[in-house]
């Protein structure tokens, strides 16, 4: 049984149809990547997975559960979660502070335990700062830990998106692009740490161009060219599909 | 060679800002004595009514800018109307006193509880505007606040204002700026208010409000409520203003709808953008400076107004962040139990290795 179902869901923006009646599925553990030219609708596809846009039609099926059109709030709490493809970190605040709003959802205490500063509110503050440490340790950012999220060059803040993703405690990762801007070292150590929170029980979906990370690192891939799903199945299989081939090398010729 | 490199960097970081956090960490137990000391002694030092009567003022207005600073600094809203709120304050609980004789402590109370309700009221249907349309409505809700005090005659007794407003009493002993009493209130709640928003600031809700500020769909991500948060900064933003303006009323002894104008409204907003955005320090420092400074010459007086619109477009223009706006350069504060875990596992792993 797929943790993760869609069937057919479309979005119109006014006159285009950014996603159309595109559907897959994800189980438990997998690495599923989205690939496609820009502008086919992949970002959309995660901003309606999240939440942040309503789908026109079709359905997700989350754990069994329909999240479609839920707020993004409760989606992240039923355990999904999401990094962007166009930065946005809290820049003005400090790296291990970013993984701390990260864990918002899973702090327990109450407005007047932080105004009294309990007991509770102190082990658990101290829980969610340990936490924090581990998860920038995990990820190679524990040094710059102090340093403010807007001083941090490109990669890392990519890195430090994925750790706030961890940090709420969900455990399907979407990540779009994560690898954009980073040099060939940077995207390889990046590629090992996916696959070990793989190895840690997280189901990862991934939109990726870099094709040698999304050859090396999916289980599966599906293919969406304007919208609508062209292709999906294996690497290889996705490697030497004709019309694949043929949506990129059409986006290429069309933008050069 | 890496961790050398970083170290040098470290090293290259370390400014001015650095230095002066550090020593003020390091010596901060002797330094707030010796700031304790101070506070305490002034009253009896100086022995002079007026200058007194400054302090109290300047300790009002920076509890009136740690409450803007919550919607402003910490949540990124502004509000141009804050005025009303310390208008609801100062009149609920200034009325409560006249007519029903309540003390200063039940009616500053209840005062704080009715602007809280305001807040809410006003934080809800204000929750889809930002920017501009937001600063116009709470503009609006300023003049709303200022029209119900002048025509509500039969409750507010309209423009001839509430005369009479009784000092505060302990145990039947009057607290007043003669016997330095007001001055030691001032204190207290100053130190009560500026500690609830240190709390405030440095816990899961600071975090979500700094969350919002910075990229609000960001924090929905994370799960942040911002419905929740948005109208949480307005009350505890309104309940702040609300205990200061109760002193206030308290200190002058006479209020009335012209006591809490749009000019109220700039001049807390003024504090807050010139002290530091955000900051708990900047607060103390913007009130004393806008504050003291129409008192030391008369002349002054008359063209504040001008002074501070000057001293908003000069810091907007040279220091955006405020005079003491700074980020912290100090690394972040881990408690012992977190450092000792943390010792710990770098143990652990020494171990693995081996
Ligand atoms: N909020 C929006 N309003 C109008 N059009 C939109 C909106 N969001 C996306 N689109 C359009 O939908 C289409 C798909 O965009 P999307 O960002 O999902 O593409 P993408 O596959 O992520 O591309 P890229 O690889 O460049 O990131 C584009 O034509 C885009 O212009
Ligand atoms: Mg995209």
């Amino acid at each position: 049984m797929a943790i993760l179902q869609v069937t057919g869901i479309t979005k119109r923006f006014g006159g285009i149809v950014a996603v159309d009646k595109v559907g897959f599925e994800v189980n438990k553990g997998e690495i599923v990547s989205i690939i496609g030219p820009n502008g086919a609708g992949k970002t959309t596809i995660f901003n309606m997975l999240t939440g942040v846009y309503t789908i026109d039609e079709g359905e997700i099926i989350f754990d069994g559960k329909p999240i479609h059109n839920h707020k993004p709030q409760d989606i992240v709490k039923a355990g999904i979660s999401r990094t962007f493809q166009n930065i946005r970190l809290f820049q003005d605040l400090r790296v291990v502070e970013n993984v701390l709003v990260g864990t918002h959802i899973k702090t327990n205490y109450s407005f007047l335990d932080s105004v009294l500063r309990t007991g509770r509110f102190r082990k658990e503050e101290d829980e969610k700062v340990f936490e924090a440490i581990q998860i920038l340790k995990s990820i190679g950012l524990d040094d710059r830990r102090d340093d403010y999220a807007q001083n941090l060059p490109y990669g890392d803040q990519r890195k430090l998106e994925i750790a706030r993703a961890i940090a709420t405690g969900a455990k399907v990762l979407l990540l779009d692009e994560p690898a954009a801007g980073m040099n060939p070292q940077e995207s390889a150590e990046l590629l090992q740490f996916i696959r070990s929170l793989q190895k840690q029980g997280y189901t990862i979906i991934l939109i990726e161009h870099d094709m040698s990370v999304v050859m090396n690192i999916s289980d599966r891939i599906y293919v969406i060219d304007h919208g609508k799903p062209i292709a999906h199945g294996l690497p290889a299989e996705i490697a030497n599909n004709p019309k694949v081939i043929e949506a990129y090398l059409g986006g290429v010729s069309a933008s050069a | 060679m890496d961790k050398k490199q970083h170290d040098a960097n470290a090293n290259k970081k370390k400014n001015m800002v650095y230095y002066i956090e550090y020593y003020v960490d390091k010596y901060k137990i002797p330094l707030a004595a010796v700031t304790a000391v101070l506070l305490i002694v002034l009253p009896q030092v100086v022995s002079n009514q007026y200058i007194v009567t400054t302090a109290v003022k300047i300790g009002i207005y920076i509890m009136l800018a740690l409450g803007l600073n919550i919607l402003v600094g910490y949540t990124g809203l502004v509000s141009l109307g804050h005025a009303g709120f310390v208008a609801i304050g100062a009149y609920t609980a200034s009325l409560l006193a006249t007519r029903l004789g309540l003390n200063f402590f039940g009616s500053i109370i209840i005062g704080m509880v009715v602007a809280g309700l305001a807040g809410l009221l006003l934080g809800l249907p204000t929750l889809r505007l930002s920017g501009t349309y937001l600063s116009i409505v709470t503009l609006g809700f300023g003049e709303i606040v200022k029209t119900i005090a002048m025509n509500w005659d039969p409750v507010t007794n309209g423009t001839l204002g509430v005369k009479n407003i009784p000092a505060p009493s302990i145990f039947g002993y009057k607290l007043t700026i003669a016997n330095n009493g007001l001055y030691y209130l001032m204190l207290v709640m100053l130190l009560l208010i500026a500690l609830f928003c240190y709390a405030v600031y440095k816990s899961r809700t600071g975090r979500a409000f700094l969350a919002i500020k910075t990229d609000e769909m960001a924090g929905i991500m994370m799960g942040i409520n911002v419905t929740y948060y948005k109208v949480l900064a307005f009350v505890l933003s309104a309940v702040i203003s609300a205990a200061a303006g109760a002193l206030y009323a308290t200190l002058i002894g006479y209020i009335d709808p012209n006591t809490f104008t749009f000019d109220v409204s700039t001049l807390i907003l003024s504090i807050v953008i010139l002290g530091g955005m955000g900051t708990i320090r900047g607060m103390f420092l913007g009130a004393a400076i806008l504050i003291s400074f129409p008192e030391v010459s008369r002349s002054l007086m008359d063209y504040r107004f001008v002074v501070y619109g000057l001293i908003l477009v000069i810091m907007m223009r040279f220091r955006p962040q405020g005079l003491l706006g700074w980020k912290s350069q100090m690394p972040y504060r881990l408690s012992k139990y977190v450092k000792g875990r943390l010792e710990e596992t770098k143990q652990d792993s020494s171990v693995v290795k081996q």
